[in-house]
């Protein structure tokens, strides 16, 4: 296969990936199919699902490292413009939804808890590294880009964060994530990149 | 929107002999004369109404669609669909089914410590207690809320039967435990196991607190807590504990399961008190499952009058 109609392709199923839980979803509220508390449960399907696209869009660079899949890295701005839309429907139903902008319970009640600052500052992060996802932002930016971009990772560490402080104590499932989310966070250490990346190229 | 209580809507003696209403009235044998005429065997209908409260098939509609502060009854879908019982699974969509069929028959409940009549009771014997029904709201400490027609009977009733001793100061309340019967032992094993809950004894003697046996007029489910679970509305829902086996009165103040699991989250009281934020998350407002907006917590979740005075001079900060 020639390599452009490989990228096409990789891109395409990407595009189609992010969007399915979206259809998913739409389709679930449209039949009625979302069980006895709606919101609770269209806010924790879009912030799951915002999880596993930024943990994805993380994953493509140790994947490249570790595999010389050049191609992934091409998938790391997709993937996390489609973690920012679902973050997005997260919030907006957070506070239109649920609080439907009873502000005054908002700044009672959320503010001051944790783990409403800490998904409120992973959605900041997120919404300024869209914004400067364009061609554009990277050449005004040069160098700091980069650097700005490595956000996307600190947003990783938040958003679990986020996660395990909002279920009661025993609860797992967050605690898959932080498993996933250190694994890739310890792939980018030079040492063990390197390490890991020499064991690969010699199998 | 006048408050009536719900146990005033339906005169109590009235609701609990309703099946000797309709033997006295000649239904009963009327109808299974009916039932043989047509060539249906009379025998099951037949003793199916004469039959203590225990076939699940048994439907006796709640005597409100409201409870007295006006908030509509949850479904019976909603009601048996939405539970948080860990010794099944964390997610609370599933229990239903994995609770499905879980035998709860025969069944005893072991009620003893310092008493002076210690007593292991049947479902039989626990069905002699009279059954009222009363409609309650059950808040979540994770801040959603339904309103549930219950059925069951007073705790001081039982109380009264196994005279706890003057030196008795809580009760201490016990689940099965089952790990081989209910998957959610081995998935959660960092919990300490059985589940365990208590209350103060005068908590416990207040009319409110309830042993539940039923809601919509049928058996419990499983999943709610079958064949007989606690109900005090005025705290938080993980307090009403479920399928108990066992009931001790003691002097020292029991560790309830949540207490063990995170100390400075869950306390011993557990008061619903929209002033009292859990450390995490905020307790003001609540989710009323089927509806679309937020409501305001009440204090004591609604019941202020009924139990205040239990709690008259104490720090409800501190003993939260």
């Amino acid at each position: 296969m020639k390599s452009s109609t490989f990228n096409r392709l990789l891109s395409t199923l990407t595009h189609t990936g992010a969007l399915i839980p979206f259809a998913w979803m739409l389709w679930d509220f449209f039949t009625h199919n979302y069980g006895p508390d709606p919101i609770r449960e269209f806010t924790l399907r879009t912030g799951k699902t915002a999880l596993v696209l930024l943990l994805l869009s993380l994953a493509c660079t140790p994947i490249n490292t570790l595999f010389k899949f050049r191609a992934a890295l091409r998938l790391r701005r997709p993937l996390g413009l489609y973690s920012f839309m679902y973050a997005s429907i997260h919030f907006a139903i957070f506070i239109g939804v649920d609080y439907f902008f009873n502000f005054s319970l908002i700044q009672d009640g959320l503010l001051e808890k944790r783990y409403a600052i800490v998904g409120l500052t992973t959605g900041l992060i997120l919404l300024t590294l869209a914004v400067t996802s364009t061609k554009g932002a990277q050449r005004r930016l040069k160098k700091n880009w980069k650097k700005l971009h490595r956000l996307a990772y600190i947003a990783g560490i938040l958003a679990v964060i986020h996660y395990i402080w909002l279920v009661k104590q025993g609860v797992t499932q967050p605690w898959y994530f932080a498993g996933v989310l250190i694994l890739l966070l310890t792939l980018r250490v030079k040492p063990v990149k390197n390490w890991a990346g020499s064991r690969l190229k010699g199998v | 929107m006048n408050k009536i209580k719900s146990s005033e809507i339906t005169p109590e003696h009235i609701y609990l002999s309703r099946r000797d209403f309709l033997k006295s009235m000649g239904i009963v044998s009327a109808s299974a004369a009916i039932l043989a005429a047509c060539g249906i065997a009379p025998t099951e209908s037949a003793q199916a109404s004469v039959a203590p409260a225990s076939d699940t098939q048994l439907t006796v509609p709640p005597s409100a669609d409201t409870d007295e502060l006006g908030g509509a009854l949850n479904s019976f879908e909603d009601i048996t669909h939405y539970n948080n019982y860990y010794e099944f699974t964390t997610d609370k969509e599933r229990v239903a089914d994995l609770a499905e069929g879980y035998p709860t028959s025969p069944w005893e409940v072991r009620v003893g410590g310092l008493v002076n009549q210690a007593k292991t009771y049947s479902i039989d014997d626990l069905r002699k207690f009279e059954i009222e029904e009363r409609i309650y709201r059950l808040r979540c400490v994770e801040a959603w809320s339904m309103v549930i027609p219950w059925m069951g009977f007073p705790l001081s009733k039982l109380l009264a039967e196994v005279q706890p001793k003057a030196e008795a100061k809580y009760v201490r309340f016990e689940t099965i435990y089952d790990p081989e019967g209910m998957p959610g032992f081995k998935k959660n094993p960092w919990y300490q196991w059985p589940y365990v809950e208590g209350l103060r004894v005068d908590e416990a003697m207040n009319d409110l607190a309830i042993l539940s046996t039923g809601l919509y007029g049928k058996d419990l489910l499983p999943q709610s807590g079958a064949p007989v679970r606690l109900v005090v509305p005025w705290k938080y829902g993980f307090k009403s504990i479920k399928s108990i086996v066992k009931i001790d009165l003691v002097a020292e103040m029991p560790t309830s399961l949540w207490m063990a699991a995170a100390t400075n989250e869950y306390g011993f009281y557990a008061n619903v008190n929209p002033a009292v934020d859990h450390p995490r998350w905020s307790q003001g407002s609540e989710r009323r499952i089927g509806e679309f907006s937020r409501r305001e917590t009440l204090m004591f979740n609604g019941y202020e009058a009924e139990v205040a005075h239990l709690y008259t001079g104490m720090d409800l900060t501190a003993n939260f």
